[in-house]
């Protein structure tokens, strides 16, 4: 059998930066929450913020340490299996990721550890800068990486010369036609996460009848930001997609099923896309809704696959049910908002225990619907690289044989395995020992081992011997 | 474009800075991992670990950053190098994740504490190795076709880079222990004491063997330091100077200086290569300028190194500060 190096990098990269951005995707709205509690603690006084905060930081260490071993794989995954691309468009990629390093991760690994380590050594006021200038570099990260990858998909302010993208204006490169909707669109996902998690947790401790108090107030929170996150998500995800009608009308056409270009363009609630007889069987649709969403017209003229040739078409099937999996998860999320808005009055939110099973599952949510996102965005672009321009074929490495891609490939999944299975296995422990553990006086100057993500958490890894 | 003075040149010596830092600062933290299963018992495996752990992690950027700011100013080193040594840059990759997170879980751990120490150690070694085999790699040169490698998988693996690789898990052990003298104290540092010379030995023995070699396989090379009789030598007499005070300042029982002295050979060898191999960065056939990126993407990005460098040095220097003097049993205090 002829091993594909195209195809088996491809399912490589894919593989491991959904990995990677599990991780970011959570610590970039946790970030964020553990300022917000460090802030209500620092203003109120109230000591129920700082166990909270105490709690939550245990589990940001955890997950942002997964995160920053997953993402220095990242950093080589162009240059190994994309090493075309990668020289071709070094010129941008190179200053764009090195002013990441540079603006960003030093900027994290630098109050990370004030903020795990230093609440006792710095006043009050510092800890909480440290917090705060560990939630910005989180997003100063997400502008670097995000304006990169938006370059790929709307490619602008670059010139070829020599096989060699130039950069003729840095504005126009960084903040090209997509990056302002993804960037928005992203943070809020990030937002998001940090509330579902964050929900669904502190639901499981009520039911659970563990410290009442604080968790009741980190529910009531969430939920008020659920009610203006998840309604804003879908706004902002209208527009994005109007933006990609724009600029990339095929990964649209693949999202909405549509082959032929028509006018009055019926909703796909459901259908088994077919590339080969590229056509739909099973469809249940509602008549013209696609068409009213994408143009605000009942009878605009949506573009449709076959405008592109059969090779040009990204894989429809993927596309279609990752959009559907993405946008039907937010709907499920406004609903819980709305839900939780009934529940209110009297304070029923905390004490209605199908709500709160309800919102334990509801926090897995974010990272599939964030996954399904990513998918919907990266497969329909294919089968170019950088939209128009390069394809998927001409960016791999071409010495890379399908032996050696099949070799790592299977190499990273057994490491990631093994080493990430400890992480989640520990970041549960996390869970169970709850805010009474992270509370709990501790024997930790024994070892004090600062600037070091996982030594924040107290809990052991496994059973005492 | 207009060109008022060569950046190629500047970027070249921001990225062997960098490189260097990179060396002697994750160097001796990967040789705690490499010594980790010769230590002479459990107790002292817990010091040599808490002797490196608040500084590993801001090490390792500077690996990430070496990755990005190499794709930044000479994208043909990033493109040939990588391809070329694909299965090499895996194994480093997955030694430096084993590492990592047996940093965090090692502590953690109770009955499954044996296996991080594994972890630890083997992550640290392959990682170690990997490193080594890239340098005998560049050595050796590669095979390219226009401006893209066009060897195959294992072209990189031969005999001299197996033997360049097992001289930097010896480099890296030497700046192990000669940390642990300067960091530890009682057994432990006895025993780093016992085994420095041993480290060096073999750490020289490849010297050797890759001296007497290099100028076999490159002409260049070979011009260089046989034909016109020149200045370059002084580089080697440093570092035979440089090995002769490790000794010593073993043999007087001196605790800084064979950390100082070892250091001293890493630079003076690494200088020595770049001597032996300047302007060429991706051999045998391309020079600095042929790999390096356009003017206003190094300008761009000049600028940030610049302006965020010093910072970021400044950082480095107050976290070694803070856990200035000697470790002891169960950590810093
Ligand atoms: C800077 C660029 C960049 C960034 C920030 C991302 N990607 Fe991407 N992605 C690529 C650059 C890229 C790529 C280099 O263009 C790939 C590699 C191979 C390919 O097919 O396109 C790709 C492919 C790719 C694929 C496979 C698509 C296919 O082969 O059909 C998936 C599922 C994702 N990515 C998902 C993600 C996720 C979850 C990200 C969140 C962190 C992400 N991408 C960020
Ligand atoms: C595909 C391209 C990507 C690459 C090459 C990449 C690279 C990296 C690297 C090397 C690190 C570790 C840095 C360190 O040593 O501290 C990291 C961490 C991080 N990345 Fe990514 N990354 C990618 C995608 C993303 C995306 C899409 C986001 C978010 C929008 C993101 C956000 C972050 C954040 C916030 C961190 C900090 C660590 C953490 O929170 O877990 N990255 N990334
Ligand atoms: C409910 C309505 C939603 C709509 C209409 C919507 C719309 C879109 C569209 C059109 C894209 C593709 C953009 C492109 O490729 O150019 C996209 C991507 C994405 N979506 Fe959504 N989305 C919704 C909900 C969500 C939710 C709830 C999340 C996660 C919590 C999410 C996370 C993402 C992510 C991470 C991406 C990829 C990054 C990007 O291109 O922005 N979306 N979304």
């Amino acid at each position: 059998m002829e091993l594909d190096p195209l195809i088996l990098s491809r399912i490589q990269f894919a593989f491991v930066v959904c990995f990677h951005a599990i991780f970011p995707v959570f610590t970039i709205g946790l970030a964020s929450t553990i300022a917000g509690f460090e802030a209500l603690h620092f203003k109120t006084g109230n000591p129920v913020w700082l166990k909270l905060s105490k709690f939550w930081i245990q589990v940001f260490a955890v997950v942002f340490g997964i995160g920053v071993v997953s993402g220095i794989v990242m950093s080589f995954q162009f240059g190994t299996n994309w090493s075309n691309f990668s020289y071709a468009t070094a010129n941008f990629l190179g200053p764009v990721l090195s002013y990441e390093v540079l603006t960003a991760f030093f900027l994290e690994a630098s109050f990370l550890g004030v903020l795990l380590f230093g609440r006792d050594k710095v006043p009050q006021g510092v800890h909480l800068f440290a917090a705060i200038m560990v939630a910005t570099g989180t997003f100063i990260s997400s502008f670097w990486i995000l304006a990169a990858n938006s370059l790929m998909q709307t490619p602008d302010g670059l010139e070829m010369i020599n096989g060699m993208y130039v950069v003729r204006s840095w504005t126009d490169a960084l903040f090209t036609a997509s990056f302002g909707y993804r960037f928005m669109h992203m943070g809020l996902a990030s937002f998001l996460t940090a509330a579902l998690v964050v929900a669904g947790v502190s639901a499981w401790f009520i039911l659970q009848k563990r410290e009442l108090e604080a968790n009741r107030k980190a529910l009531s929170v969430s939920l008020w930001f659920l009610l203006i996150l998840a309604p804003a998500q879908t706004i902002v995800g209208d527009y994005h997609g109007l933006n990609t009608l724009k600029h990339q009308p095929t990964k649209v056409a693949a999202m909405e099923g549509n082959w032929e270009t028509q006018t009055g363009v019926p909703l796909l609630l459901f259908a088994i896309p077919d590339q080969e007889a590229q056509t739909n069987h099973f469809e249940i649709a509602i008549p013209k809704l696609a068409s009213l969403i994408l143009t605000h017209d009942w009878d605009g003229e949506v573009p449709g696959l076959k405008e592109v040739a059969v090779e040009e078409q990204p894989p429809v099937f993927v596309v279609f049910w990752s959009f559907r999996i993405m946008v039907g998860l937010g709907l499920l999320m406004i609903v819980f908002a709305l839900w939780g808005l009934v529940l209110r009055p009297g304070g029923r939110y905390h004490q209605t225990p199908l709500f709160l099973n309800g919102l334990r599952l509801m926090s897995l949510s974010p990272f599939i619907a964030v996954l399904a996102g990513w998918v919907v965005t990266e497969t329909g672009r294919a089968p170019w690289l950088i939209y128009g321009q390069m394809t998927h074929a001409q960016g791999l490495t071409p010495s890379l044989t399908g032996g050696m891609a099949l070799f790592t490939l299977i190499g990273y999944i057994v490491v990631y395995s093994l080493v990430f299975s400890a992480g989640i296995y520990y970041l549960l422990k996390v869970f169970r020992g709850g805010l009474e553990k992270a509370n709990a006086p501790h024997e930790m100057d024994e070892i004090e081992r600062p600037t070091r993500p996982f030594s924040a958490a107290h809990a052991a890894i496994d059973e005492e011997v | 474009m207009e060109q008022t003075f060569d950046l190629t040149i500047i970027w070249a010596g921001l990225i062997g800075f960098g490189l260097m830092m990179y060396v002697l600062m994750d160097g001796f933290d990967l040789g705690q991992g490499i010594l980790f299963p010769f230590a002479p018992n459990e107790k002292a495996r817990d010091t040599m670990m808490n002797s490196v752990a608040p500084i590993w992690d801001g090490n390792e950027t500077w690996l990430v950053l070496g990755g990005a700011g190499l794709l930044a100013a000479f994208p043909l080193v990033y493109s040939v190098f990588l391809p070329a040594l694909y299965i090499g840059v895996f194994l480093l990759l997955a030694g430096l994740i084993f590492r990592g997170i047996a940093f965090e879980f090692r502590f953690k751990a109770n009955k499954s504490k044996h296996l991080w120490s594994w972890s630890f150690a083997v992550g640290s070694t392959v990682a170690s190795f990997a490193q080594g085999a890239v340098v005998g790699a560049y050595i050796q040169g590669f095979e390219t076709e226009g401006f893209v490698y066009s060897g195959g998988a294992l072209d990189w693996l031969t005999p001299f880079t197996v033997i360049t690789g097992l001289g930097l898990v010896a480099g890296y052990a030497l700046l192990g222990s000669t940390w642990l003298i300067l960091k530890t104290e009682g057994e432990l540092q006895e025993w780093a004491y016992k085994i420095t010379p041993r480290l060096l030995g073999a750490l020289l023995a490849v010297f050797v063997i890759v001296s007497i070699y290099t100028p076999f396989i490159d002409e260049t090379v070979k011009n260089r330091w046989f034909e016109n009789i020149s200045i370059i030598w002084v580089l080697p007499a440093l570092v035979a100077y440089c090995a002769f005070v490790v000794i010593r300042s073993v043999q007087k029982k001196q605790e800084g200086m064979p950390f100082v002295a070892t250091m001293g050979i890493f630079l003076f060898s690494y200088l020595a290569l770049i001597a032996s191999k300047w302007p060429y960065i991706v051999p045998p056939k391309f020079t600095i300028w042929d790999a390096a990126s356009a003017y206003n993407s190094q300008l761009f990005l000049l600028l940030g190194f610049l302006f965020v460098i010093p910072i970021i040095l400044g950082y480095t220097s107050w976290t070694y500060w803070v856990f200035r003097g000697k470790v002891k049993e169960g950590g810093y205090h």
